[in-house]
């Protein structure tokens, strides 16, 4: 994990997972119509577990130069949502869960990109000493 | 995988209905058509959806929708009397279309709210990396 890294804290996994999570929700929403299609969504508590985990679990050096590669990204595997209402196709996306889902998402995108943002000017302005 | 991905994903999905919009159109506008035999009726066309499947190094993932075909709708066909009509088998009969409007225009509305959802999250998602692009400034 780079000095870079450790400045902008969680906030760049968790932009990450958003962006990822962002595009299993509009996989599903694309799918509304699917029969026997499953609808899947990310477990956070999972994913923020493995996130956590993989900021001190990086790929060995043998040498100081070697650029550190941390196992960001990983966030699990997506799990089958359990519908609340039964379609007659077998297809399990409810248009207006992944909807709501999608824009929370959205919502906690920006959040996090505003963190990040905050950490950004927080940088500057000591860099700058200004 | 990520926000840019979505494009892929809501292209085809708008491309899926708006086939869905197509077929809908086609089984409304040959409502009215007959047929000399049953076998040469027109039968509603009904789109099959699949997902498209991509194949990542971690296991296939979901990467938008297809119109993998067009099944004909298995509804009855309807015969009706009409000897002067110059289709008529020998019995006199023509076969209608087993067009159902009711289902068509049922059918059109979901197509066409499906097609706006995506519509949303492109927008959305567009949104996104637009604020992306200008972190830090």
């Amino acid at each position: 994990m780079s000095l870079l890294d450790n400045a902008f804290g969680i906030s760049a996994q968790a932009l990450a997972f958003r962006s990822q999570r962002s595009s299993v929700l509009a996989a599903n929403i694309a799918n509304a119509e699917t029969p026997q299609y499953f609808a899947r969504d990310y477990d956070f508590k999972d994913a923020l577990a493995r996130a956590a985990e993989g900021y001190d679990t990086t790929l060995a050096t043998s040498d100081d130069g070697h650029i550190r590669v941390g196992d960001a990204g990983d966030f699990g595997d997506a799990q089958y949502r359990i519908p609340t209402k039964a379609a007659s196709n077998g297809n399990t996306v409810e248009e207006e869960i992944e909807q709501a889902a999608f824009s929370e998402n959205a919502l906690r995108y920006q959040t996090s990109l505003q963190f990040l943002n905050g950490s950004i000017r927080s940088l500057k302005l000591a860099i700058k000493g200004e | 995988m990520g926000i840019s991905s979505i494009y892929q994903i809501t292209g085809t999905a708008l491309n899926s209905h708006s086939k869905h919009l197509d077929m809908i159109a086609q089984n409304m506008a040959n409502a009215q058509v007959v047929a000399g035999s049953e076998a040469t009726a027109y039968r509603a066309m009904r789109p099959v959806f699949a997902p498209l499947l991509e194949q990542g190094f971690d296991g296939d993932r979901v990467n938008g929708v297809e119109v993998q075909g067009i099944a004909a709708s298995t509804a009855d066909v309807e015969k009706q009397r009409m000897p002067e009509h110059p289709l008529a088998d020998a019995d006199g009969y023509v076969y209608l279309a087993n067009v159902n409007m009711v289902e068509e225009m049922t059918s059109m509305i979901q197509a066409s709210r499906n097609y706006q959802a995506n519509i949303e999250v492109m927008n959305t998602s567009k949104d996104l990396m637009l604020r992306t692009l200008s972190m830090g400034s």
